[in-house]
Parts: C-alpha cells; structure tokens; sequence
C-alpha cells in the first residue's frame, strides 16, 4: 500500500473537501457582495476586499496542498513546539502587536496582517491531542485533568489579555473535548447550570432566581427523601453546601455584572434581553443586521439585489456581519441551507474523527470540530440576535487572511492525519 | 463512543434552533417588511416639473414663476480651491466665506446644505460656467410664484410648504414641498403642479448616494404642470379693487350666458407676492394676526349679508309665479307698513308715495317696503298653514341658488341662509307663528343672508330671466376650452320667463328714475337695484346698530346682459351713495374698457370708511369694557 504515497490525494476524505469548497466559494461570493459597492474596481483588483479574500483563498490552496505533501507523523512529533510557538507569538504580541480597534491582536507585516490567535487555536488541538493520545492517560485523576487545563488555560489567557474575550470564548469548547476522552460529565453540568443561572438573574433579578432555585433545591431534596427512599441523613453538609454555593454564584452573578462588566458589556446583555430598546447607538449593529437578515423573506433579493447590503447598512459586515448578506440575498433558503452545510461539514468531522484509529487524530478531530462549531455558534447567534455581541468570524465566509488560513490549516491537517490512517496499517 | 453523542446532539440542536429563529425573522414574520422603493436604502431624488401659470381671460398673465438659485455646499467633497477667486466670483469676502463653511459643516459634511441662497439669474449665468472648478458646490433652481399684478390675491391664493400632517395623508406629497393652500393654486392644485418626476438611487447608511438603483429601471420622467387660463378679466378686477380701496366689502361679476365669474374682489385684501419667499414669515403673521380687518378673508365668498332691498326682486317674482299678485296689483304705503295692533307692529317705508296705488314695477323702482310686505304676506297666507306657505316660498327662493353652495370652482365658500318652515317651527314650537311674524323676510332682512356671490348669481338668474349657470372660474386648461357638463348645465328657476319682464322694467327704472339715476350710463341700460341693509351688532346681550351696509346689483345691458353684479360695502350707507357709482363704474368699464363718470370715479377712490369702522371698533370695546365691569 506504501506506493499509494506518491499521490498525495490518496485517503482524502472528498466529502470534507467539497463542503469546504462550497463554503469557501459561497463565503467569497458574499463577501462581493457586501464590499463590491465601496468603490468599482475590477474583479481582481487586489486593493479590494473581495480581491484580497480572492487572492488569500489562492493561497489557501497552495497551503493545502503543502499540508498533504507533509507526512502527517510530523504534527505529533513537532505538537509541543508549535504550542509554545504559538504561545510565544501570542505573548510577543504585547511587545510588537498593533493596535485594530482597540485589541492588540495583530502583527503589521506591511501588506498585510496576521493574527496569531487564530494559529493558536491550531496549535492548543495539536497540544491537546498529543496530552491525551497516551493510552494510560486518565482524566479521572484530578492531576491529569489539571494538565489538560493548563493547556487551555495559557493561550485563552493570553488572548483575553489582548483583550479579544470573544476569541478567547472558543477555548471552552475544549471541555467537550475532554469529556469525550473521560473528563467527568458535572464538568459540561455545571459549567451548562451556571451559563443557565447567569442568564436567567440577569433577566429575572437577583431576588426571584435565588427564591426558585433554593425552592428547586428544597423540591429535589424531598423528591430524594420521600419518592426514592434514600436517606439523608449522612448528606447534610453537601445539601448545605450546595445551597450556599447556588446563592453565592447568583450573587456573585449580579456583583459581577453590575461593577466588573463595564457599560458596553451589559448594554450587550441588555439589548439582548429586550432591556435596552436603543436601536441608534449600542443597539445599531445587531438591530441593523437583523432588520437585513428579515428583508431578505424566503427568497432572498437575489445575488447583488439586497439593498442593505450595497448601502453598507451593516457596519462590519463582511467580517462578523457576513451572514446579513447571506439573509438579506439570499432569503431564508441560503440561511437554512448555508446552517445545514454548516451541520453537516461538523457533523462528518466528528464522524471521521470517531473512526480514527489513534488517539491523537481522534483527539485532533473532535478538537477542530468543536472549534468549528464554537464559531459558527457564537457568530450566527449574535448576528440573528441570539446572542450577545460577541466579535468572532464565521468559519470560512468572514473576510481575513488569518482567519481562513487558520481554519484551512486547521482542517487540511486533519485531512491529512486522516488520509493517513488508510495506509499506515 | 457514548460519549460522542453529546456533542452532536448539540449540533443538531443548534441548528435546529437556528433554523427556526430564520424561519420565524425571514418567513412568519415579514408584514413589517416593506417594498424595497420604500425602504431607507433607497432615496428618490425628485425632479420637479415648473408649476403651471395662470392666465385671465385676456390671456394677461395672473401667476408666473420666479427662478431663484441657491449654492449649495457638501463640505466632504470640497476639494481645495482657490478661495479668494471664489469668493470673488459669488461676491462675498473670505470672512464670510469661512463662516458659511463652517455652518455648513458643523450641519453636515456628508448632506448638502444652502451655502448662498437666492443668487440672481444673471450671475447664475455666469456662475453656471464656472462651477465644474469648484468640487463640492453647486448650484439648484428654485421656483418661487411670482404675481406680476399684485391683485387678485383671494382668487389665486398662495402656496405653502407641505407640512407633515399633509404628508402623511397625502403620500404624492414629501414634507417641505409645494402646495396650493388656497384659491386657484389649491382647486387646481394638481393640474397646476403637474407630476413630479422620481429617481431612485441607492445610499449607504450614512444616506449618501453610491448609484443608481436597479440601474434606473423605476425612474419615472416629470410632467410638466398645465397653464390656466381664467374667467377674470384682470382689468375689471384691479379697477374693483382700487374702487375698493379704504372700504370693506365685496364685488362679484359674472356673465350671465355662462356663469363666467369675471370678476371677484374682497377689501381689504392684500398683495399676493408678499406671500412668497423670504417676505412671507414677515407678512404672514400679520395678515392673519389682523383680526380687525381680515385681509385673508374673502369677503366676496364667505361674508354672509342680509341681501336687503335687491331681495325684493325674487320677491315680486315669487308672487308672480304663486299668482297672488299680478303686475297691475295695487298696494298703498302710508310711510310705511301695519302689519299688527301695537306701537312696534309697523315697518316703515321711504318710498315717499303716501296712499297712492303701487304696482310692481314702481315698487321695485321706489323700493317700496309696504308693497313687498303685502306681497310676502299673501304668499304665506295663501296656504291653509304658514309652515306650508314659507316652505313654497322658501323653495322659490332656493331655486336662485340662494341658501345652498353653488358649487362653484373655489375651495370656500358659505350657504347663506333662507329660511323654511323647520327654522320657525322650531324657534316657536308650539307652530302658532304667522306670516308676521317672518315680515322682515319681506325686504330681504329678518333671517335671510346671502353671500356676494350668490346676489351676483341672482341677479344673473334674472338677467337670463329665470335660469343661471354655476358660477365658475376656470376657462381654460393648457389652452383648451374646458368642457365640464357642470358648468354647461341650465338650473332653471322655479320662476316662468313672462314674469321677469315687469320685474326688469322696474329695475331699468332704478336707473331711469329710481334711486340710481345719479350714476345712470348715456349708452347703456342698466337694470339694478339699490339696498340699504340695516346692521345690528350684539355685544353682551346690547343690541347697537351701525351704519347701514351699501348694496347693489345690477346687469347691463338690459338687452342680452353682458354682466351681472352685485356690490356690497359694509357699512357704507344707503345703497345709493357708494355701491351704486361703484356698480354703475364698473359696468362702464368692463362693457366699454373707460369711464366716462370721473367725478364719481375720482370720488370712490378717494371715499374711505376707516373712521366709520374705527367709530365702530371704539364703541364695541367701550361696550364691552363697561359691562366687565
């Protein structure tokens, strides 16, 4: 089987690639579509947006093709000196960085510019498949799960220091990560409660979520005690500590909103809560692009047609606004499809990732598709007002180089380990 | 392998959740949605077509436009320029220069704004050339209406900016655009505006422009607005009016072939061009803050007089056709007219013939009281009720197009007020009132009014001797005749032709021996009637008389009448000391374009009446000051 080598599209998984085409292309389509207005300029005119994404899509491909020409071994063995590369560039970036809209996430390469967070992510997978493909690593152990942690920890620190707090978010999707490799379920339980309570004190008040929840408390406690038959009486100071422990978080919960949070994080909170109905200032671009994304009805008004779009009415929308485009041009048929596209392209990650016969490709795999959907998540959340305003590109169809090259990386390899797999047996 | 459930059990939620939030923005909820032309992203750019001009019937012109031209400034795409060439060019200093930017900045950089309002059209010539070296100004037209005649300011109105609540009622219209807001300018509002012509352009959200539309495919071309053509003759109503002068008061002309109004004039009035631009925030205020005089108040619509003595024709005409009277019915005045026992039953006559026989015709040349008094009574009393004579009556009387709108073509108007039976049905419930009652009736006072305009058209009535046609003022559009059956359609009066000929000989002797024969024409017959009004006042609950109003109608020639009209001065006296040498003025001139009666001429320009109305002021306020008190 080794002759197969030569030809390094051997073991592609084409499904992957063809969605990843799709994306890409319907990506660059929008992002024409939302930038071409600004000035007319010829197609690849390279000082456009719509150019420079075309010219940045021109060199994923070469990317992808050295990624497959690499033996795909090397990522294990080089994973540890990407991660603290990769942790370096970060933390050189307080010494060299620039500063773009108040973050100091980029490096100034002239013609350009790069943002090593979104290489980070590449390299805390490669860092964490490697932790966690040891057959005898047991996340039961709390010391084990501390190392992993610590993992996580590191670069989502140095990113919120930048401070991009949004980038950091992703790096939570790792838990799932970890549970699936043995992390105790309470971990996602608690970590789901607490996103849960959060929300809930901050639209109900402190008051009525600290009386239901004891009150949910009290009802779980005698539902144990009196329907189940077990007794208590040896659990009282768990029972106690847990009340103590709920009504901290809920207090802590306000305390951090009110004088912590700064103004513009919780006029985020409330706009999304229907507490703040100012749709001029802090409430403009989730307003905006919610008004664009309904304009488009069923159909959509065709590819170029949507007005909102080519009167830039969506301020930042070919980078994390791109899916107003898709909405208002493309209707609810390109919205639906493109969340289905989205499913699928995750969804058959996970499923490759579950056939790989080593940890550290399946790690790898589970790794990116969490990634992938952290993105997607928390970007089309925010943009149809789900979600707070959260600034995170969606995979693929957000304008930036950093961006689309991170992800193309981060999937080729993957590609690649999984190619792999059919002829190293 | 369990494990990995979890996480793509929350994918397939997500998307689930996703696809039903689209499905509730992007499909259910979609009735907010509206059309794209609509919508914020897309500014119209309207092109507006030059409103129509109108002309009398002389094709004078009444309304024209003015071009003004303003420089407008976007200070974002000023590019540098030679500032003091510039300031040269448009004559201001760099002081000022600076200063005007400024403004306009601090406004807007990225919206137009007025850098140089009203620049003549010989320098916008001039600057027109020059303007493609100056990135960021330029220069637009606007039209203002101009009134080369200063007159007639009742009839054509004036144009205002459309306020918001017109604009939302009215979606043709935008918020500061032109409209007719009264007169001419506002019946013929769309014929006169045309139709605006729309580009639709795409903007940005800062609402400046980046293109065309949908490469235009919407936009529509204006139409201009049509020129109108009137039935005034502007000769006839600039003498009225100078006639008019120091006087308050109406005069109404129309041709009675056609129901043609030739003429309209209320006074006080005022000058249509200080209604426009830059002169109307100044004026505004006081023509409509003038509560004393009421220059916007058409007096020759709206007033609503009791007609008096010229009543008396439509009177004799009733008892003619109910044939309680013939021609040669005698009555007798004794000065004046008992119509019950009591000291106050009796109305007094100036007809000066003491117990002699009168007959109609001498009763309408002497303006009897006594005799129209007998006349009335007999109409009433020869139904078996009163309410069934005054409602016969009161329908001989409506059919002269008194008591009702005429339907003229002018945006105001008042009915007036003929009383029939429910009136005093309801002032006497119990329905014991009599034909006495009512006797003032009689001589066109007690409860009748009448507008100016209606007398004139009364007085047409008669001169086409039993029918009348609506009163109107467009003659034509564009050039062309217009043909509206409303204005070609005979209203017939309830009265037979056989008996206008008394009736007329009796107003032809007005003129021969009556109470105008000072002001009576060498070549033309005119037929009129003087009226003396008299004009009670209530001021809290005091009744105060003032001086009489001054009537007059008439129409010459006697044979095929060229003009009918009916003057009516407040206040001005007996009917043959103003109203009659104005009627008999302007019947001169508009049948021969002279005036051969300069004395009278001369002397109704100069008769004022501000003392009579000051006397009045000062009284009513005495009367009112001391009753506070």
């Amino acid at each position: 089987m080794r002759i197969q080598k030569n030809n390094i599209f051997y073991g592609v998984d084409f499904t992957l690639v063809v969605l990843y085409l799709l994306l890409v292309l319907f990506g660059w389509m929008n992002i024409y579509a939302a930038s071409v207005g600004d000035e007319e300029q010829h197609l690849f005119d390279f000082t456009t947006k719509y150019g420079k994404q075309m010219l940045w899509i021109g060199l994923s491909f070469i990317l992808i093709i050295a990624i497959l020409f690499i033996d795909g071994k090397t990522y294990e063995k080089f994973s540890s000196f990407i991660y603290i590369g990769s942790l370096l560039s970060l933390a050189l970036l307080f010494v060299f960085g620039k500063k773009i809209n108040g973050a100091t996430s980029w490096y100034d390469l002239g013609a350009t510019s790069l943002q090593p967070s979104e290489f980070a992510k590449f390299a805390t997978v490669l860092a964490l498949s490697k932790l966690l493909s040891d057959k005898q690593y047991d996340l039961q152990l709390v010391k084990n799960q501390i190392k992993a942690f610590i993992i996580i920890f590191f670069p989502a620190v140095l990113i919120t220091l930048q401070p991009d707090p949004g980038s950091a978010l992703i790096y939570t999707s790792f838990f799932f990560v970890l549970y699936r490799e043995g992390l105790p379920i309470y971990y996602i339980a608690i970590g789901l409660a607490a996103i849960i309570l959060f929300i809930l004190t901050l639209a109900f008040g402190f008051n009525s979520i600290l009386f239901f929840s004891y009150l949910l408390i009290v009802l779980f406690v005698l539902y144990v005690q009196f329907y189940r038959k077990i007794s208590l009486k040896f659990h009282w100071s768990k029972i106690f500590s847990l009340f103590a422990i709920v009504g901290l978080f809920i207090f802590s919960v306000d305390y951090v909103y009110n004088n912590i949070f700064e103004q513009r994080h919780r006029d985020r909170f409330n706009i999304l809560l229907g507490k703040n109905n100012d749709t001029r200032g802090i409430g403009y671009n989730t307003d905006q692009s919610v008004l664009t994304i309904k304009s488009g009805g069923f159909s959509g008004k065709g590819f170029l047609q949507g007005d909102r779009t080519q009167g830039n009415f969506v301020p930042e929308q070919h980078t994390d606004y791109i899916f107003s485009t898709i909405g208002e041009e493309w209707g609810f048929m390109g919205t639906s499809l493109l969340v289905i596209l989205f499913t699928v392209f995750v969804l058959r990650i996970i499923q490759l990732a579950e056939r790989q016969k080593t940890a550290f490709s399946r790690v790898y795999g589970y790794g990116i598709a969490t990634v992938f959907f952290f993105h997607y998540l928390i970007n089309i959340g925010m943009v149809i007002g789900l979600f707070p305003t959260i600034g995170i590109p969606l995979p693929f169809f957000s304008y930036g180089g950093s961006g689309l090259w991170g992800f193309t990386i981060l999937l080729f390899i993957f590609v690649k380990l999984d190619a792999s797999k059919s002829y190293e047996l | 392998m369990k494990r990995g459930y979890l996480l793509s059990f929350f994918i397939l939620l997500t998307a689930g959740i996703f696809i039903a939030k689209l499905f509730f923005l992007q499909v259910v909820n979609q009735e907010h949605n509206t059309n794209s032309l609509q919508s914020s992203t897309v500014k119209r750019i309207y092109d507006y077509p030059e409103r129509g001009y109108i002309l009398d019937r002389n094709n004078v012109l009444l309304v024209t436009d003015k071009q003004s031209y303003n420089l407008m400034v976007i200070p974002k795409e000023v590019q540098p320029l030679d500032t003091l060439e510039f300031c040269q060019l448009i004559g201001i200093d760099k002081e000022s220069f600076k200063k005007r930017y400024e403004k306009a900045r601090h406004w807007s950089p990225r919206l137009p704004s007025v850098f140089l309002a009203h620049i003549s059209k010989e320098n916008y010539a001039y600057l027109q050339e020059k303007m493609h070296k100056y990135i960021g100004f330029y220069i637009v037209k606007k039209s203002l209406r101009y009134y080369p005649l200063n007159s007639a300011a009742n009839i054509l109105g004036y144009v205002n900016e459309v306020n918001d609540e017109t604009a939302r009622k009215n979606p043709y219209y935008q918020a500061g655009e032109l409209i007719g807001t009264t007169g001419i300018e506002k019946q013929y509002e769309k014929q006169l505006r045309g139709v605006k012509g729309v580009k639709y352009m795409q903007r940005d959200r800062f609402n400046k422009i980046t293109g065309p539309y949908k490469n235009s495919i919407y936009d529509t071309l204006p139409i201009a607005g049509q020129d109108l053509t009137l039935t005034i003759d502007s000769e006839l109503q600039q003498y009225g009016e100078q006639l008019l002068q120091g006087k308050r008061g109406g005069i109404v002309a129309i041709e009675p072939a056609t129901g043609e109004i030739l003429a309209l004039i209320t006074a006080p009035s005022y000058n249509p061009n200080y209604m426009v631009g830059r002169l109307r925030s100044k004026y505004s205020v006081q023509f409509f803050g003038d509560t004393i005089n009421k220059p916007m108040y058409d007096r020759s619509l709206l007033a609503q007089y009791a007609p008096g003595s010229p009543f008396k024709m439509i009177q004799g005409l009733v008892g003619l056709q109910e044939e309680v009277i013939t021609p040669e019915t005698p009555f007798r005045c004794f000065h004046g007219y008992r119509y019950g026992a009591g000291e106050s039953a009796f109305m007094g006559c100036h007809c000066n013939i003491y117990n002699m026989p009168i007959k109609l015709q001498r009763g309408i040349a002497k303006s009897c009281n006594s005799y129209f008094s007998n006349v009335y009574r007999r109409i009433i009393e020869k139904y078996p009720t009163a309410s069934e004579g005054m409602n016969a009556w009161s329908k001989h009387v409506k059919s002269f197009g008194l008591g009702e709108f005429l339907g003229y073509d002018l945006p105001q108007g008042k009915r007036g007020l003929i009383p029939d039976a429910a009136l005093y049905n309801h002032w006497y419930p119990d329905g014991r009132w009599r034909a006495t009652y009512t006797i003032s009736n009689a001589i066109g006072q007690g409860q009748i009014l009448t507008t100016p305009i209606q007398l004139a058209n009364m007085t047409a009535a008669i001169a086409n001797r039993g029918h009348y046609y609506t009163p109107h003022i467009l003659k034509k559009q564009n050039g062309v005749h217009i043909t509206d059956s409303l204005y070609t359609t005979v209203h017939n009066t309830t009265i037979d032709k056989k008996h206008f000929t008394p009736v007329i000989e009796g107003m032809h002797d007005v003129f021969k021996s009556g109470t105008a024969k000072h002001v009576r024409l060498k070549n033309i017959e005119i037929c009129g009637k003087t009226g003396t009004a008299e004009n009670f006042v209530r001021v809290n609950d005091q009744k105060i008389q003032f001086e009489d109003h001054s009537i007059f109608v008439a129409f010459a020639p006697k044979k095929n009448p060229k003009i009918a009209i009916a003057v009516y001065i407040e206040n001005g006296g007996y009917g043959s000391t103003i109203a009659a040498p104005i009627t008999s003025l302007m019947i001169e001139k508009y049948l021969t374009g002279k005036t051969t009666n300069k004395w009278y001429e001369q002397r109704m320009f100069e008769t004022s009446l501000e003392d009579v109305y000051n006397r009045q002021l000062k009284i009513m306020q005495t009367k009112s000051e001391n009753t506070e008190e």
